[in-house]
Formats: structure tokens, sequence, C-alpha cells
């Protein structure tokens, strides 16, 4: 199937007769500094959180650079950053593999016991 | 898998408003689409950045000069939250920077008119912001994850950006007779260009509603520019300011207000690179770029150079 989408919305100026200047440089991507994911903990007592990602050349500078991005109205008190490289993550195409066996499984929530409301504090 | 059955499988997801990840499978212009859109998104933030930069050290007083500088720095981490949306997608971030600068690229048109007085911070937060506020509104629900996030993010940061303009007009409108008329002048040059901002007519274009099938968008460009004009035509009698447009009447049969004729040529003669500042605000850019090269080029070999002792220390 070719699709082509061409209608103009706003904040999205199709590539043709829009004046766009034809060919650019192709940049070596492997020249770029690395990618970081940025985790934030909000408040003592929280986990570290997601945050977004950034470029940065070493670790240091990676922080430096969160606490610009991500902590300018004082969302954090704790930042991790990892190299995206690192990150391993499960396939999607095996979701169904890997968490649909949880779906039959109601006996493992507190609801599926039905018992006398005889009993308090349970 | 056929591509016809994965593509049915998505269309599902879209209808039943499951928003579609990096790593799931997606039809290619789906792909294309948003990263042009983001990546545009993105440019915009970024240049949009000098309109304003150019009167943070001519701002009216030391609180104006750190709200101005908060809010531009505020623009430059919106760049950044889309620029990593838009890598999702498997482009690298140093190839849209070089295809914005190359002119391949494109940025939101409105930041191609001059910031001429003090009024026009003002009008820029009040206005531009305004009518990118409604956009990114829409498009926290957008159906790709990396986007709707960035945008979540974004709204937050957007409503003082607003607030802070209407609140330097407000100040002006009460001021002396100069200022009052330096408030009329800066509504009067940014009213047309911020109704532009939301792209042409819906009746102009005959092309597919893919973007609306695949939910990246889910408002016309003319809904989204009518709830505009009556937010604004509402807000300027506060200013005791009036819009630059004869027409703007309210109608009671349509509940909305009725408005003028958008002046098109102007809107696609800036869109091809020939409004007043398109070769200025890429200039900036490509000066800022190459004159940052050798802070970058520093950092690298700093952070070589560290990485070398290190291992040193530890063998
Ligand atoms: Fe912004
Ligand atoms: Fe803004």
């Amino acid at each position: 199937m070719q699709i082509q989408v061409k209608k103009f919305y706003y904040g999205d100026i199709p590539d043709s007769g829009s004046g766009s200047a034809p060919s650019a440089k192709q940049v070596n991507p492997s020249e770029e500094w690395p990618l970081w994911e940025v985790f934030i903990r909000s408040k003592q007592g929280l986990d570290h959180k997601h945050a977004g990602s950034l470029h940065a050349a070493d670790a240091e500078m990676a922080i430096e650079n969160a606490r610009d991005v991500y902590t300018r109205r004082q969302e954090g008190i704790s930042i991790w950053v990892v190299e995206s490289k690192y990150i391993h993550a499960s396939k999607p195409e095996e979701s169904g593999m890997l968490y649909d066996p949880a779906e039959d499984k109601i006996y493992r929530h507190p609801t599926f016991y039905d018992l006398p409301d005889a009993v308090k504090h349970m | 898998m056929s591509v016809h059955e994965l593509e049915k499988l998505f269309q599902d997801k879209i209808d039943q408003e499951i928003k579609i990840e990096p790593r799931d499978w997606m039809p290619e212009a789906y792909r294309k689409t948003n990263l042009r859109q983001i990546s545009q998104h993105a440019h915009s933030e970024i240049v949009g950045m000098l309109p304003e930069g150019n009167w943070i050290g001519r701002a009216p007083s030391l609180k104006r000069k750190a709200i101005l500088l908060a809010k531009v720095q505020d623009e430059g981490g919106h760049g950044l939250y889309l620029y990593s949306a838009a890598e999702t997608l498997g482009f690298s971030r140093d190839q849209m920077i070089e295809d914005l600068h190359s002119g391949k690229a494109k940025y939101s048109s409105i930041f191609n008119y001059p910031s001429l007085t003090w009024a026009d911070m003002g009008a820029i937060g009040w206005l531009v912001d305004g009518a990118a506020i409604l956009n990114q509104v829409m498009l926290c629900r957008t159906s790709y994850g990396p986007y709707a996030r960035a945008m979540v993010r974004i709204c937050k940061e957007e409503s003082f950006h607003q607030r802070q303009g209407f609140e330097i007009l407000l100040v002006l409108s009460r001021g002396t007779e100069a200022q009052k008329a330096m408030c009329q002048d800066a509504i009067n040059r940014w009213w047309w260009p911020s109704l532009m901002m939301f792209g042409p007519k819906d009746s102009e274009s005959t092309n597919s509603d893919q973007s609306m099938k695949w939910k990246i968008k889910r408002k016309s460009n003319d809904e989204l520019r009518q709830q505009f004009v009556d937010m604004i035509a509402e807000q300027v009698k506060v200013l005791g300011m009036t819009l630059p447009d004869p027409d703007l009447v309210w109608n009671e049969s349509r509940k909305h207000y009725d408005f003028g004729e958008i002046n098109w040529e102007e809107f696609w003669n800036v869109v091809k690179g020939n409004g007043p500042c398109n070769k200025q605000r890429l200039e900036a850019r490509r000066k800022a770029h190459d004159n940052g090269a050798w802070v970058r080029e520093a950092a690298s070999a700093y952070a070589a150079k560290k990485a070398a002792r290190r291992k040193t220390v530890a063998a």
C-alpha cells in the first residue's frame, strides 16, 4: 500500500509545494554524541522515573544537561543517566507469549476471594 | 503476517486508542508523517527562540529579563523533547539539524516575522504561544506515544508563556498614550500571522484525511482556528484594544465569531521562504551552530581524555 500524506495540517508542512531545498548533506550518525536515557526521582522516597533522553559527550555532561532540561521547575532531587545502548528491551512481537499467561490467573488478586462481611481487617 | 494484516492490526489499535510505541510495527507513511511533523515542530521551537532571544537584553526590567530568559530556555527544552521523540523513529539528531540549516526542513512560518518593539514580546506570548497551545493540547492525545508524552510535558510549561505575554500587554494597555499605541500596533501586526499558523482552510485541501484516521491529528485547521478566534476576541476586550479585522463579529446562530479572509498569498510566500526574516533566521541558526563547533569538539575531546584516564587507573 502506497499512502502519501499531503494534507497541510497545522504544524505539518508537506515536502512538496512548500519550496523545500531538494537535498541536504548526509551526516554521519556515528559522529554524534551518544544518546542517554534520563531517570528522575521527583521526591525522596519515590522511584526514579524515565523522563526522556538527550545527547551528551559523557555521563557528567548528561547529568548536567538533564538538570537543565528536566528539573527547571523543581521536578527532581536526583538524576540517573544511562547510555541508551545499554538498555535491553522485550520485543513487542513477544508480548503475547510474555504477558498473556497472567491474564487468567485472577486468583492472584484479593478480590477473587468471597468472604463474609463479618471478617474484619482482611 | 502479510502487510495487509499488519495494517489492519495497526488501525485496530489506533481505533481502540492504544498508543503506538517506537518498536511497534507501523506503516511507512505513518512513520514518515510523524517524523516530518515532529521534527518540524522541534525546529519551530528552536527557531522560535530567535525573535524573543533578540529582546532579552532589552527587556525593560530585571524581572522582565528573567521571565523572558526563562521562557526562551523553555522553548529550547521543548525543542529537545521533540527532537528526542523524532529520533525514536530512526532518524539522527545531527541529520535533522543539518536539514534545518540547509533549508530542506520546514518550521512554523510565524517565526519569519520580525519582533520590532517590546510590545511584540507580549503579542508573541499571548497570540503565538496561544495559537501553539491549542495545537499542542490536541497533540497530547496524538497516537504516537513519544510525541504525546513530549506534548504533555510541553503543555505543562506553556501556560506561563501565554500568561506572561498577556500580562505584558495588560501593563502597556494601562500605561501612557505611547505605550497604548505600541500595544495596539503589536496586536495589529501579529494578529493575521497568528491566524495563518493554523494552516490552509480545510476546503483548500482535497487530499485524504490520513492524519485524522491515524489520530496523529484530531482537529482540523479550521476548527482550531475558530477556537482561537473565539478565545482571543473575548480576551482582547480586557486589554481595551481591538483586533485589526473589520469583519470580526459575533454570529449568534453559529455561536462563534465570524472573521475576515486571510491573505493566503502572503501565507504561501512566507512558507516558500520569502517572508520578512526567513533568511535572517536561518543565518542566525547556522552561525550559532558553527560558532559552537569548537565547544562540541572540546567536550568530545575532554570526554575521551577522561575515559582514557579511567582505563589507565583501572589497569
Ligand atoms: Fe514551546
Ligand atoms: Fe512557548
